[in-house]
């Protein structure tokens, strides 16, 4: 620490940092435009102006940026001074000269930026009397709006896309004060990122589509905390509602796990919620609705059946509505509602985790590897936001190069131009080209087992203890070589793997090599496909198949499916024999699927958005999400549903489940943790969901009834459903709003932090559940060498960000932004086969029956003898992983069109 | 006058199109090369060039040999042993009234070849790329024709003059900005980037092309490296007639009797330039003031016409050296007008990256084009100021906006008269003279 002089006052701040950030992280207001606290400190827009003076003699001092300035040890400075002032102030006149006045009517007012840096100035009247240039604006997909016109030209939004996330179709365009952010052409931003760009624009330009199809300010959502359900990395979000309505997500920060971002999946999946096929009342047998106390009854007298009842848990299902499940129907009745392969592989990943002695990063800590390794996943699309952080680890070389040039590692565009080039290594071994592969330095393609083999013989290079794979080829041999001594002298070598290449080799092979470090710090990290798929996994329970057998051999004849469309879990025919020969299924969900058609009885459930629960994510961090609005009158949240139909149960309340459930499993001990509980008050109050400007309560059901109902209650949560609570002392992880005098922005983010891009105050969100321990044995099967066989294909699942996920898919926008299914075949198998890019082909089982009919799409970065599809599209979901499947030519691309 | 020293324009000649190798080495050429490389060690040779006084002309003025210097070299350590460095020579001439770059690409291409070779043996650069501006389609021709002589008479390539020293040189032409002048630009674009000036430091002898230190060197400053070695430095010394050293193209436009560039001994007086060498005011024309240093230079009056070019005396004066070409204002040009021209070519060629040249600058024309066209006010000439001293030096992210201002504040200070006769709606007295 040292310290420095801030008009007359001293205060202790730490080295390293720009004198911007230091003055925010003390709490001090200094506007600014161009940094962001994840991209650093350009120089562009010359906001940060403050008064440096040499010494006490100096009076005058001279004007300097305050972003490209390092602090020093004794250093005098003045925001206050008048020439300082002035010089903001003006500042902000020159880059409104072209900015419209159209706030009243521009999304982004009321959380903006612009706006609060304006007023912060002083800057009030206009004196540019000239014209306004114009653009025009661009299509850019379903996700963002475009608005050129209210652009300042803080360059944020292409330091973030292109620079940050490896974009490279959004660019600085023109010059002078005609500058124009956006694409060559019209058309959807393809980075997998580009929704932070709604977060990342200080103004107006970049807005959320899908929000503004029903737009409501800032001030007028409900909101509280969530934890993002479309993959299993527990991204931290803010959902938004008005009027019953979930209308946007945005990001929450999370120190530790999504830091400022989130991926386009978890931004824009939301629309599942809204969406016109919810199960808003319960339904008996697809036709009749009934009451919420009806169907309870209904349930209860189902459950009473003489025959054992089974229960299907889902890795999309709280802990809680899962661990209510076991205990209603039994842990011996229990089953996890994963196909046979997933199942496997959670599990190897569960002990890896608990027994194997690695620590499993969290992204905070993926962002800090200096070397990585990738098993067999496309992180981008299984995981997207770790692949974010991966982007950043690989620059961990050059930000050592630019330490010993004397470059602060804040000093972002400096930093850059050491070079594109100098990066730490990123190794990716793969089934096909990933989005990731720019970043690396080599990357391998092979088949799952191939790809499991060189894991395992750079186990064996770096640890002569691990065991070595027969008949390696001299590649491999080599490659192997090479990445095992790239990884040998990394401080904090990181090991990723996952369930996409359904290989339990590959996961084994990930462990070994992870063990095989000679480093301390070393890290391995699972993708794990859901968002309590881990979770899941810990509370334990029956193979699906297994739940089949019970039925069909007649030992259960009532079957309760909880959150899980068991038709993407196993063979259309398997599912259907086992439904149609349960006397009674009950199903709880939130969206009609093909599971739900087949109930006796549905249960409407709750989604994230309108219920309580806790979430296990692929590093073990237990997370909560809470209600934003109370849900609609016969929804209930699962584990309500399951509660009540447990006569006898001591758990009435969320807080008394979540208990139990940590009570049973000593893994999920910290679950109870996650979050403060229901009994939480601040001087007797909870914590309001409405902001303290939310307006037209009294209003808002006018046209029902003027005077204006109480309050919905919330006895389950630490919040309430109302403006009224405690606003002061609340810890920031449990803010539903980021929200600081003069900072109605994101940005006002800088104020709930201890230091600028540090943890929350009070702690970040969640609570990780276990640690690693033990040390773990090697792994010692080591698959053969893939050998393509005459007239069969092995099918591999590509998982992609927009599609694979079962929830988002229901979203418009994010179905948008889906692929056309097809069938990838290397350029030689297509030779082989006699077909062309488009032409349709049978894939067929070994019995000869057809599970799809798909285009060919020619991919010369899958290995022959593979067949790529894209994982989870409705097109797709009856060829399962791992299967040899026989092709057949039926129609060529001239019919296609 | 004949007996001055010429060493940089020897071999232009009336007679001929420009300077062959033949015709180079007849006067001396590659003798300097020769002698850095066999007699000199890369830091003799940099110590030369210090020694010399030999002083940036791309208009900053900086010491070459201390910018050389400032490059962390091979012997320095082991760790910089194989670092890879680079020189770039900045031939992308855009100041409005300069064309002295032009004259040596186009009529003397190994004169500018010998200096690079020296300067990259000096700082043990193996690459250096030659910046053009991309409307120099014939000095790129002949420096692309020079680059294949000497590459066959061994003087790039390997093992130079039968050293140990390697060089490649190539041309790149650029698409074409202003900006691009700027040496940080000009590594972006060179880099294929926007041209972007970069911040500083970190500077460019540290990191520059790449990220590896790099020198960047206006034409004119290399061309005069190898006169330095192969004369001395006493001798070049001797060429300077005031506190800087050597000679320099000095250009003059504007209605002038025989505007043009002459090479003169650095600190030659204003007034000799104007009325020696430039004959003096065209008949029926005045002298009101001049810009000494290019368009984004001070204005001087004539009261300033007995001051010496060279960069402490012409900043004494209250202006700068620039790119030592001056441009006249008469007494029939209307000031305002000249300025506004000048700030369009800058609002038009602002990079757009910082706040105030991005939005200052067309602000400035918007203000200086109401003025003119009678919808002014007297107020907006506080305006004017403000937005001269929002774009000073160091709240600007580089130098364009600040060499933008200079014309305008000095134009405010000493022609104020004309801006507020616009204003008061007084006829223009000055009237345009086509």
């Amino acid at each position: 620490m040292i310290t420095i002089e801030i008009d007359g006052v001293h205060y202790q701040v730490k080295t390293e940092t720009s004198l911007l950030s230091a003055c925010l992280s003390l709490g001090l207001d200094l506007p600014y435009f161009c940094w962001h606290p994840a991209l650093g400190s350009v120089g562009a827009c010359r906001q940060c102006a403050v008064i440096q003076y040499k010494d006490v003699e100096d009076k005058r001092g001279r004007l300097v940026m305050a972003c490209m300035t390092p602090v020093a040890d004794d250093m005098r400075i003045s925001i206050d001074a008048e020439q300082a002032k002035q010089f903001r102030a003006e500042n902000i006149e020159l880059l409104m000269t072209n900015h419209p006045h159209d706030c009243p009517v521009c999304e982004e007012g009321g959380e903006c930026h612009l706006q609060d840096m304006t007023v912060m100035t002083g800057h009030t009247v206009r004196r540019y009397r000239g014209q306004k240039r114009t653009h025009k604006n661009q299509y850019l997909g379903p996700f963002i709006n475009h608005e050129m016109n209210r652009c300042i030209a803080c360059y944020r939004c292409v330091r973030f896309y292109d620079d940050y996330a490896g974009g490279s179709d959004l660019q600085a365009l023109g010059i002078s004060n005609n500058v124009y952010f956006g694409r060559f052409n019209d058309g959807a931003l393809e980075n997998e990122f580009s929704g932070n760009l709604v977060e990342v624009c200080p103004t107006g330009v970049f807005t959320d589509k899908t929000f503004s199809a029903h737009y409501a300010r800032k001030w007028d959502l409900q909101t509280a905390p969530s934890v993002c359900v479309h993959c299993g990395l527990g991204c931290n979000i803010a959902p938004g509602e008005r009027y019953g309505e979930l209308r946007r997500v945005i990001n929450r920060y999370n120190g530790e796990v999504n830091g400022y971002f989130l991926c386009d999946r978890g931004r824009f999946g939301y629309g599942f919620v809204n969406s016109p096929e919810r199960i808003l009342k319960p339904l008996i047998n697809g036709q009749s609705e009934i009451e919420s106390a009806a169907a309870e009854q209904h349930f209860r007298d189902l459950l009473k059946s003489d025959q054992p009842v089974i229960g299907i848990g889902s890795p999309r299902a709280s802990l809680e509505a899962n661990f209510a499940l076991r205990t209603l129907v039994g842990e011996e009745h229990f089953f996890l509602g994963l196909d046979n392969t997933e199942h496997d592989m959670l599990d190897a990943i569960d002990s890896i985790l608990h027994n194997g002695g690695i620590h499993s990063p969290s992204l905070r800590e993926v962002e800090q590897s200096d070397a990585v390794l990738i098993l067999g996943e496309d992180v981008t699309n299984s995981a997207p936001r770790l692949a974010l952080s991966l982007r950043q680890a690989v620059r961990n070389a050059v930000f050592d190069l630019a330490e010993t040039l004397h470059i602060p590692s804040w000093q972002d565009a400096a930093v850059r131009d050491l070079g594109k080039n100098h990066r730490s290594p990123l190794f990716i071994a793969g089934v096909c080209t990933t989005r990731l592969d720019d970043a690396a330095v080599r990357c391998y393609r092979g088949s799952p087992d191939d790809i499991a083999r060189l894991g395992f013989a750079i186990a064996c290079h770096l640890d002569n203890q691990a065991p070595e794979p027969a008949d390696l080829g001299d590649v491999e041999r080599a490659l192997a070589a090479t990445i095992a001594d790239s990884l040998k002298t990394a401080k904090r070598p990181l090991i990723v793997s996952g369930t996409s290449c359904a290989s339990l080799a590959v996961i084994q092979a990930a462990f070994n090599v992870a063990k095989a470090l000679p480093s301390k710090d070393r890290q391995l990290t699972f993708t794990v496909p859901e968002c309590n798929s881990m979770g899941l996994v810990i509370i334990g329970g029956g193979r699906l198949q297994q739940a089949f057998e019970r039925v069909r051999e007649g030992l259960a004849d009532t079957v309760v499916i909880l959150e899980n469309d068991l038709y993407r879990r196993a063979q259309d025919q398997e599912v259907d024999a086992f439904l149609h020969s349960a006397a009674h299924v009950v199903a709880i969900d939130c969206l009609n699927n093909k599971t739900t058609e087949q109930a006796e009885l549905l249960l409407s459930a709750a989604t994230f958005a309108e219920s309580e629960g806790t979430l296990l994510s692929n590093e073990g961090r237990a997370q909560r999400y809470f209600p934003v609005y109370p849900p609609p009158e016969h929804v209930r949240a699962s584990w309500q549903w399951l509660s009540a139909a447990a006569e006898g149960l001591k758990w009435r309340h969320f807080d008394a489940l979540t208990a139990a459930c940590a009570e049973t499993f000593p893994e999920l001990e910290a679950m109870t943790r996650a979050a403060p509980d229901a009994s939480f008050r601040i001087r007797g109050m909870k914590i309001p969901r409405q902001p303290h400007r939310y307006s037209g309560r009294t209003a808002m059901l006018a046209n029902i009834k003027v005077s204006e109902p109480q309050q919905p209650l919330d006895p389950e949560t630490p919040f309430a459903f109302s403006m009224e609570g405690a606003t002061a002392k609340v810890q920031s992880a449990m803010e539903p709003v980021i929200w600081a005098p003069g900072w109605n922005s994101n940005q006002a983010i800088n104020k709930f932090q201890e230091g600028i891009g540090g943890h929350l105050q009070g702690g970040d969100y969640g609570v990780r559940v276990f640690e690693a321990a033990g040390a773990g044995d090697w792994f010692n099967t080591i698959p053969q060498v893939f050998e393509p066989e005459q007239g069969l294909w092995l099918i591999v699942l590509l998982p992609h960000i927009f599609g694979s996920e079962e929830l988002s898919l229901r979203s418009p926008p994010v179905a948008e932004r889906t692929l056309a299914a097809c069938a990838m075949l290397n350029p030689s198998d297509a030779v082989t086969l006699a077909v062309a890019s488009g032409d349709l082909i049978d894939i067929r089982n070994l019995n000869g029956k057809t599970m799809a009919s798909l285009p060919v799409r020619l991919e010369p970065s899958l290995p022959a003898g593979l067949l790529g599809i894209t994982a989870g599209l409705p097109e797709t979901r009856q060829i399962s992983q791992a299967d040899r499947v026989t092709l057949v030519k039926t129609g060529n691309s001239g019919e296609q069109s | 006058m004949d007996k001055l020293d010429k060493p940089l324009t020897k071999n232009i000649q009336p007679d001929r199109a420009f300077a062959t190798l033949a015709d180079y080495r007849k006067t001396g050429g590659y003798q300097g090369l020769r002698k850095a490389i066999t007699e000199l060690r890369p830091k003799e040779v940099q110590q030369w060039v210090k020694d010399a006084g030999l002083r940036g002309r791309g208009g900053a003025g900086f010491s070459t040999g201390l910018k050389w210097s400032l490059v962390p070299m091979g012997n320095n350590g082991a760790a910089d042993a194989h670092q890879t460095r680079y020189l770039v020579a900045n031939a992308d001439e855009m100041e409005p009234g300069a064309f002295k770059d032009r004259l040596l690409l186009e009529q003397d291409p190994h004169q500018l070849l010998e200096g690079m070779i020296i300067a990259a043996y000096a700082i043990q650069a193996n690459i250096a790329y030659i910046f053009m501006r991309g409307e120099y389609h014939l000095a790129a021709r002949r420096v692309e024709n020079a680059l294949q002589e000497a590459r066959t008479e061994g003087y790039l390539g390997k093992h130079i003059l039968d050293s140990d020293f390697n060089l490649e040189i190539y041309l790149h032409t650029s698409a074409g900005r202003y900006i691009c002048g700027e040496e940080t630009a000009l590594i972006n674009a060179l880099e294929g980037k926007r041209a972007n000036p970069r911040a500083k430091p970190p500077f460019t002898v540290v990191s520059g092309l790449w990220g590896k230190p790099t020198v960047v060197n206006n034409v004119e400053t290399l061309c005069n490296i190898p006169h330095i070695l192969q004369n001395g430095v006493e001798w070049y010394r001797g060429l300077g007639r005031g506190a800087d050293t050597g000679t320099k193209l000095f250009g003059a436009s504007g209605r002038l009797k025989h505007p043009g560039l002459w090479e003169l001994p650095m600190g030659t007086p204003i007034r000799e330039i104007i009325e020696e060498y430039a004959g003096g005011m065209r008949a029926g024309y005045n002298l009101r003031g001049f810009l000494p240093g290019g368009a984004s230079t001070e204005f001087l009056l004539p009261e300033h016409l007995d001051v010496l070019m060279d960069y402490d005396a012409v900043a004494k004066a209250g202006s700068r050296f620039g790119t030592g070409t001056m441009i006249i204002l008469d007494d029939k040009t209307c000031p305002v007008r000249m300025v506004l021209n000048i700030e369009e070519f800058f609002a038009q060629e602002s990079c757009g990256w910082c706040t105030p040249c991005r939005d200052g600058l067309p602000w400035t024309v918007t203000l200086l084009r109401d003025i003119i066209a009678g919808r002014g006010r007297i107020e907006d000439l506080d305006t004017l100021s403000g937005l001269t001293r929002m774009m000073s030096p160091g709240n600007t992210f580089c130098a364009l906006a600040p060499g933008a201002m200079e014309p305008l504040q000095s134009a405010l200070k000493f022609f104020r008269e004309d801006f507020e006769r616009y204003i008061l709606g007084k006829i223009a007295v000055v009237e345009e003279d086509q």
